[in-house]
């Protein structure tokens, strides 16, 4: 721990007039020079700033030590096999990984379009009265817990999508295109999809709406000076400017779908298989834990179970890292002030 | 001369086209919210009378009976994961305030970001391997730990931002007068730093209070008043789940009645705070 | 983790809660859907008289077995026999099954335009369920029903996403009627579906079937009772189209005479006599014969007595059958193994 108390003696890019402050002040802005009691402080500090990592490698590591007999059975033949058979202990985890994917697919489809629109329009367009309100209105929608969407999902979303999306797609086109063949379930693909997309809008919206107004006004006022349109400085200027941290906003939400539980399950029809069309039920990895992890008694499925925890535990670090690691490159650095 | 107006006015009419567009996605985002909160006030603002905030659960396909019991189970396991939790946060936000430029203090501020990722069902499970296992039994400390465990990630974040607004003379003049540095932060940068704080633990309460995941493997369920924190204990998200999931017209009826309850206090906790005692940064 | 630092965990955890002696005042239970209205009423019942509270997480027969375990409930409920390699997996010693109470399968439907009166055999069961047979107005249904306006309409079926004594019973009473079911899916308590929407619980099929026109589940009776689904008549052994009903379960029960010393894990599906209902099946709580804490042993036991005879008494109300008179004697001779 000394090494890090060490780097951390200096500010790394001092303040100016850093020199011209009292010796005393200076000597006790460094943390090596302080007081017993100030090394117990620092000490304390560090200690819960370590539980953060701890807690993440801990996650990993229980896991990763139950999902082993899984691992060591399966292979990677895990991410293939589609037969999820308690009877006769065999699984595969494709169908979950599938209905994650697919799922968080068509969620993001339907909400990055609408969240950069609802970005742009409270950034560039909206007037403070009205821009307040909806900003307001989708921090509320943010804070919905995900059991409420279920219910809403259950009762509202699932017999409208139904009745009036896909029964009539499926009794028009079902016969030739395959994605929208009958019967139309109900709980499935699409309405597991759409659920996330309402879920996911405001946290996408926020931090487009932060990486857009991190765009230099500068920017935009020199196209519109050489006559370019609003949309044009908006779709030629603004937009490639803040791409990167569009980008990063996008797998924001991205990982929040992927990881996303109760709502999904409530309306996703909890069946282990590749539907055969987007009305067909599926399964995400979170729903087949919250479903089957409280009732496994084989040892070869809970490990089974546990290996799709790493698996989902895996992708959504992979995709917030990546996602955290744009959002902050924009932003300027991680504790860069904005 | 015609063909440069003609491009003009489609340049024009674009412009409105795709600015009008924008407009249709605010509607459209704004739709569902209206709908969710409609429904919500419409099923369950009726259904939320003395018996459900009064009395414990009813046996399975029996109708009445309340969520007395989850309510404040709810309230007991979010209130423990908040006596866990936020001691673990500020003081970690608060080394990461004081910590700039360090590469263990970058990893620890990346973790906690990427912690804020995990999926909560995650959590539950191991939650359920590490408190559940070896203390044989679900308990409300089980689902408490679980939620404090998502809590912790959040407030140090924003705890970390709301010290680093505070001005550095702040410290420095603690500093100068003789006073040991935990002293300066606990006693002067900490109450600077207050508002924005209390809030951001607020925020991260409510989230929380609304979670359902990580407490099918921890709390599991009571249909009988339980207090005692080492017991299993009913919270209002995991019956509002059995309830919507099941049969009855009655229990569905309970659901909404919960549910809106279950968001009146996510509301007030996360937009209370913000009245009260101001709106933190947002954190990217 | 090695059983003494569980141990001590627990105990360090639990120390305060124990009484020294006497009889505990709450327990912790978990298990099957199936039993549960009545379980339900039972605990609720028991708590008033009693004041022992006795907490029952409805979280499916596989979560019974799973929980008892890894001890992380005083006791556990299922409708599928624990098998002898899940009795050997457990960590707390010998287990026994007490049977508590009988219950009938129900195939229920939601199928606009037949409000009731559908009929099935075990073969078209299976067809639907594994997927071959796939509209309502399916000849083979058609054939059965007679003068049933069938609709046009894509059969939509729900299973358990759950581990089930329900689907245990189900697919015992498939795989026993059909030589193509028992060696293409079998018997279990979680078994691979070719199709179908997945519900938590008896309560999430049921919740499935009246949410969605055209679909087909199987729920036990008090579930369809309980919310008036339709129930189908079935085929029995015999050759009888039988409904669902408190005399049919009875009967299905009648037929079965147990050996003495016998460990109570009997299946009774397609059993003989012309009016028995063919999906009908035992429930049963199982505990473990040697509790370290004593003082729960006894509450479990007095709870179980008091089921035994007294608790009978509610289950008609609630569409189960009581136990015949030569079971509860057997079963109260293995309780004593938990008592001691």
């Amino acid at each position: 721990m000394t090494a890090v108390g060490e780097r951390d003696a200096a500010p790394a890019a001092g303040p100016p007039g850093e020199e011209a402050k009292p010796a005393a002040v200076r000597a006790a802005m460094r943390w090596h020079q302080s007081s017993r009691s100030d090394r117990a402080w620092r000490r304390l500090l560090v200690g819960f700033g370590l539980t953060i990592p701890v807690l993440l490698v801990g996650i990993a590591a229980l896991l990763a030590h139950g999902a082993w007999p899984a691992l060591k059975k399966f292979g990677g033949g895990f991410l293939t096999g589609s037969q999820w058979d308690p009877v006769s202990d065999a699984f595969g985890g494709w169908p979950f990984v599938f209905g994650t994917l697919a799922s968080s697919l068509i969620a993001v489809l339907i909400a990055v379009p609408l969240s950069i629109g609802l970005a742009l329009f409270l950034t560039e367009l909206a007037p403070r009265w009205l821009a307040a309100p909806i900003g307001f209105a989708t921090e509320l929608l943010a804070a919905i817990p995900s059991v409420v969407y279920g219910l809403w999902g259950i009762f509202v979303l699932v017999p409208f999508l139904r009745d009036w999306v896909e029964t009539p797609l499926s009794d028009r086109l079902g016969g030739h295109l395959g994605i929208f063949e009958g019967p139309a379930y109900g709980p499935g693909l699409l309405s597991g999809g759409v659920i996330l997309a309402i879920m996911i809008v405001p946290f996408v919206s926020a931090v487009s709406r932060e990486v857009i107004s991190a765009v230099p006004r500068a920017q935009r006022e020199a196209a519109l000076a050489l006559g370019a349109t609003r949309w044009e400085t908006t779709w030629q200027i603004v937009l490639p400017f803040a791409r990167a941290g569009l980008i990063g906003a996008v797998m924001l939400g991205l990982g929040r779908a992927i990881g996303e539980t109760m709502a999904v399950t409530m309306v996703i029809g909890n069946t282990p298989q590749v539907p055969h069309s987007l009305f067909g039920p599926a399964y995400t990895m979170a729903s087949v834990l919250a479903n089957e992890f409280a009732e496994a008694s084989g040892d070869v499925h809970r490990s089974a179970l546990m290996l799709v925890a790493l698996l989902l535990l895996g992708i959504t670090l992979v995709i917030n890292a990546c996602a955290r690691a744009l959002v902050w490159h924009v932003n300027r650095g991680p504790g860069g002030s904005r | 001369m015609t063909a440069h107006t003609f491009r003009d006015r489609r340049r024009r009419a674009v412009n409105r086209l795709m600015l009008a567009l924008t407009g249709v996605c605010a509607v459209l985002t704004v739709v569902p919210l209206v709908l969710i909160f409609g429904y919500l006030l419409r099923e369950g603002a009726s259904s939320i009378d003395l018996a459900f905030l009064t009395h414990t659960p009813k046996p399975t396909g029996e109708t009445g009976g309340g969520m007395a019991n989850g309510i404040v189970g709810t309230l007991e396991m979010v209130g423990l994961a908040a006596l866990i939790g936020l001691p673990v946060a500020i003081g970690a936000g608060m080394y990461l305030a004081e910590s700039t430029g360090s590469r263990f203090a970058t990893a620890v501020r990346f973790t906690a970001d990427v912690l804020n990722g995990v999926p909560s069902i995650v959590t539950g499970i191991f939650v359920y391997l590490l408190v559940v296992v070896p203390t044989g039994g679900f308990s409300a400390l089980a689902g408490s730990i679980a939620l404090a465990t998502m809590l912790v990630p959040m407030v140090t974040r924003t705890t970390e931002e709301m010290v680093r607004l505070v001005p550095r003379e702040m410290l420095e003049g603690g500093l100068a007068l003789g006073l040991p540095r935990w002293r300066t932060m606990l006693g002067i940068v900490l109450p600077a730093a207050r508002g924005g704080i209390i809030t951001g633990a607020l925020v991260g309460i409510a989230r929380i209070a609304g979670e359902t995941a990580p407490l099918l493997f921890t709390a599991l369920g009571n249909q009988f008043w339980q207090l005692d924190p080492r017991h299993p204990t009913a919270a209002l998200p995991l019956q509002i789940f059995s309830y919507a999931i099941s049969p009855y017209d009655d229990w569905h009826r309970q659901a909404w009645a919960g549910a809106l309850l279950l968001i009146l206090l996510v509301l007030t906790l996360s937009l209370g705070a913000r009245l009260v005692f101001g709106r933190p940064e947002r954190r990217a | 983790m090695t059983s003494t630092k569980r141990a001590l965990t627990a105990a360090a955890f639990a120390a305060a809660l124990l009484p020294s002696a006497g009889r505990a005042q709450a327990l912790n239970a978990a298990g099957a859907t199936f039993p549960a209205p009545l379980y339900t009423k039972w605990f609720s019942e028991y708590r008033t008289r009693t004041g022992v509270a006795i907490n029952y997480q409805a979280i499916g027969s596989g979560g019974g077995i799973k929980n008892l375990q890894e001890m992380t409930v005083d006791f556990g409920a299922t409708d599928g026999p624990m098998s002898d390699a899940e009795m050997a997996a457990a960590h707390g010693g010998p287990i026994v099954h007490i049977p508590t109470v009988l219950g009938a399968v129900t195939v229920t439907y939601n199928v606009p335009g037949v409000p009731t009166g559908l009929k099935l055999t075990p073969e078209v069961i299976g067809a639907i369920f594994n997927g071959t047979l796939r509209s309502w107005d399916d000849a083979r249904i058609r054939q059965l029903n007679p003068g049933v306006a069938l609709p046009h309409r894509g059969v939509i079926v729900a299973h358990r996403s759950d581990g089930s004594g329900t689907t245990y019973i189900f697919t015992d009473f498939l795989s026993s009627a059909s030589l193509s079911w028992r060696r293409a899916i079998g018997t279990g308590k979680a078994v691979s579906w070719p199709v179908g929407l997945g519900g938590r619980g008896n309560e999430g099929v049921a919740g499935i079937v009246k949410q969605t026109p055209g679909a087909i589940g199987y729920v036990e009776l008090a579930y369809a009772n309980q919310n008036r689904l339709p129930v189908a008549a079935i085929r029995n052994r015999a050759g009888s189209f039988v409904m669902p009903t408190l005399a049919s379960t009875t009967a299905a029960a009648a037929g079965v005479t147990l050996p003495a010393g016998s460990d109570l894990r009997v299946s009774i599906v397609n059993g003989p006599g012309a009016q028995a209902y063919p999906i009908a099946s035992f429930t049963w709580i199982i505990a473990y014969t040697n509790m370290r804490d004593r003082a729960k042993a006894r509450a479990i036991g007095d709870f179980l007595t008091w089921a035994l005879h007294d608790g009978q008494a509610y289950a008609a109300g609630l569409d189960y059958a009581p136990l015949p008179a030569g079971v509860v004697r057997l079963a109260e001779q293995r309780l004593r193994m938990v008592q001691r």
